[in-house]
């Protein structure tokens, strides 16, 4: 019997899907995402209803910043690389470079991160080991000698120290005769995400937040053409959030870093345009590719109605995606090339602007040149034999991505609304609100898994045993006896003196207002350390301690 | 019966903390009393932990590779404190050779990424030592 308020959608259930449900039912009583998100069986026109369509290229960006998708220029293919001493690294980058890498993105090891020199305590067994020391300029020299910096785009995954990173870039530039007005580029420089997620922080958020802001303002006036920030949902995600929870909070953090930058007296569409965004491409397709869909519409709406910004290129977000670290594994690890290049295609039809594909062995160790070439070539045939970079978002117009990405949306404006009422980011931090939320899903991920809800191809399904041995690139400690002994001789030749009151230049500098980076860069060029530029800082503001959340 | 103590600690300047997190839920949530050190922590800081806090178990996560210093460095500081019986495992990214060296300065389990949390709970307790 026909009702009459049943919907087209009513009708086929009852008719058609019913009876099939009755002789066969469905592999599960109910479908997730990895993120636990319900998932419907069928989506239709009445799914979609109400969700407006825009064409790429116009406000709000869902369907991309550029009017010709990749047809114009195919996205960055960008791979991540670092490890040893700079003389090390700098071969592996010009291997990359030779195979057809379009950019260069400098991992650095865990002492550099935290701003500690080879021979600090903490340093020990660290050195090269999670990517490419750098200690003083003389490092930064040898990591691009030969690779001519106002050529390429360099993206610098750092964050607590970022800008005496960024002042050792600036000066290798300087000397290579590079304009630093044409130079281009990104730094991470995203201390949020430390707080909540990867816990690579130094300085406690507030003089963080400044050190940030003070790179802002030195960029909008020296290195125009800086990305300054890379707001990062990557780390967000690996640590256990939600597709969603990786959306909204990084979302939110950028909003943040809008927010004392204007606070600072800024002009939004001066600086905001340099902001750049880094998501993570996990497994489930059709989430991520949501979720890049609802970031865009999310910014562009958020500066101009919350912020006022008038220029487009403030309201175009573009982002830089890395498949998913966590998804890989260390059993069958052939496994992980398919995995990559399944999250690799969500964050291209999700129209990211560069990528990062991992390679097949970084679940064990470092990649090897041969596995990190592999991951290169796995980006090139997306993007030259899949015939997916043809068409600007293929998906548009599909229910289930167009619903999917409404959903995505709605759930990060309640974690923004929930977040302000806490009075921001950097309070919902010092809460432990967001490292709370990320605790309590890495914990039901971890439960899904053990009961086999979630499956893991080859770790808690199809496993095998007496898996042949598999090689791996071994990091010796050779790394760290280099570096300790160039950093002794550095101790030798260069000025002491310079040093010295170069630190005391910056000390002065960050007890009052005035912007550090000047005092970092002449630090620099006196070869202070990164250590010794950290720690003239932490005397002046302190270093940030956690309360763990489990 | 006292409960197990585990001392659950994050050594190193790596900050990524999710699986130290995730085991010591688990393990709380298997019974076990658990101190989560939190980061950056010297093999002095450990073992100290350890002492004061009685622990039966020592658990480290380390991804970042500093395993071969850290672990050699925390067992003599164990056996100097009269603490070599307290059970240490370390579970992160280590390469398959570095584990028998791992074991012979008496590490008694290597646990590798995907290793379900009911074998290291199991392995806990049949090889924890038998306590008054």
């Amino acid at each position: 019997m026909k009702t009459v308020a049943e919907t087209e959608k009513q009708r086929w259930e009852r008719e058609t899907l019913d009876p099939v449900l009755k002789k066969s039912p469905e592999r599960a009583k109910s479908f997730t995402t990895i993120s636990g998100r319900p998932i419907d069986r069928l989506y239709t026109a009445e799914d979609v209803q109400g969700i407006e369509t825009h064409n790429p290229g116009e406000f709000p960006y869902t369907r991309g910043i550029h009017p010709t998708g990749y047809r114009g220029k195919l996205w960055t293919m960008r791979q991540f690389a670092g490890f040893g001493t700079p003389e090390e690294t700098n071969q592996r980058y010009k291997t990359l470079l030779a195979a057809g890498g379009t950019g260069l993105s400098v991992a650095f090891d865990l002492p550099t991160l935290m701003g500690r020199d080879p021979d600090h305590e903490l340093s020990l067994g660290e050195v090269g080991k999670c990517g490419v020391n750098i200690t003083s300029l003389a490092d930064m020299e040898t990591l691009f000698d030969g690779i001519s910096v106002g050529d390429i785009t360099t993206s610098m995954t750092i964050n607590s120290p970022a800008a005496m990173i960024f002042a050792m870039y600036l000066v290798v530039a300087e000397k290579q005769g590079a304009d630093w007005r044409t130079l281009s580029g990104t730094i991470q420089n995203d201390i949020l995400k430390e707080f909540i997620a990867q816990k690579e922080y130094i300085f406690p958020p507030r003089p963080s937040m400044r050190l940030i802001t003070d790179i802002f303002a030195f960029c909008a006036k020296e290195v125009p053409k800086w990305n300054t920030i890379s707001v990062s949902g990557y780390h967000i995600r690996e640590a256990g959030a939600t597709s969603l929870q990786e959306l909204a909070f990084t979302l939110r953090d950028g909003l943040e870093y809008v927010q004392w930058g204007v606070d600072a007296g800024l002009d939004v569409d001066e600086f905001v345009p340099r902001i750049s965004f880094f998501f993570n491409a996990h497994s489930d397709f059709f989430e991520e590719i949501a979720k890049y869909r609802a970031a865009r519409k999310l910014w562009a709406e958020a500066m101009r109605d919350r912020f006022g910004a008038k220029s487009d290129r403030s309201w175009k977000l573009r982002f830089h995606s890395q498949t998913a670290g966590v998804s890989l594994t260390a059993q069958q690890p052939y496994n992980n090339v398919v995995r990559t290049a399944l999250q690799a295609l969500s964050a291209v039809l999700g129209g990211t602007n560069s990528l990062h594909t991992n390679s097949l062995d970084e679940a064990l160790a470092l990649p090897t040149a041969e596995a990190a070439t592999l991951a290169l070539r796995t980006q090139q045939i997306i993007a030259h034999e899949s015939g997916v970079a043809n068409v600007v978002d293929p998906l548009g117009g599909s229910y289930f991505v167009e619903k999917l990405t409404k959903d995505m949306e709605d759930g990060a404006l309640a974690y923004f609304q929930q977040i302000d009422n806490m009075g921001g980011m950097v309070e919902a931090i010092e809460r432990g609100f967001p490292q709370k939320e990320i605790a309590e899903s890495s914990y039901r991920f971890q439960q899904a898994f053990e009961r086999k809800e979630k499956i893991m191809v080859g770790v808690n399904d199809f496993v095998q045993e007496n898996e042949p041995p598999f090689e791996i690139l071994y990091i010796d400690e050779s790394a760290a006896e280099t570096q300790l002994a160039k950093l002794e001789r550095l101790k030798q030749t260069r000025d002491a003196d310079a040093v010295a009151r170069a630190l005391d230049r910056l000390r002065a500098a960050a007890r009052t207002s005035a912007n550090v980076m000047g005092p970092i860069v002449e630090a620099v060029r006196a070869y202070a350390t990164v250590g010794e530029m950290c720690d003239a800082l932490r005397e002046v503001w302190g270093e940030y301690e956690e309360t763990p959340i489990i | 019966m006292r409960k197990l103590r585990v001392v659950i600690a994050k050594p190193g300047l790596d900050g990524h903390d999710r699986g130290a997190k995730v085991i010591a839920r688990a393990l709380r949530d298997a019974g076990m009393e658990v101190i989560y050190t939190g980061l950056r922590q010297t093999p002095e800081m450990i073992a100290s932990a350890a002492l004061q806090e009685d622990a039966d178990v020592i658990g480290l996560s380390i991804l970042s590779g500093a395993h071969n210093h850290i672990a050699p460095k925390l067992m003599e500081l164990l056996k100097a404190s009269g603490l070599s019986d307290v059970l240490v495992l370390i579970g992160g990214i280590i390469p398959d050779v570095d584990i028998p060296k791992l074991k012979e300065i008496g590490v008694k389990g290597v646990f590798l990424p995907g290793t379900p949390m009911q074998q290291i709970i199991d392995f806990i307790n049949g090889n924890v030592r038998a306590r008054a």
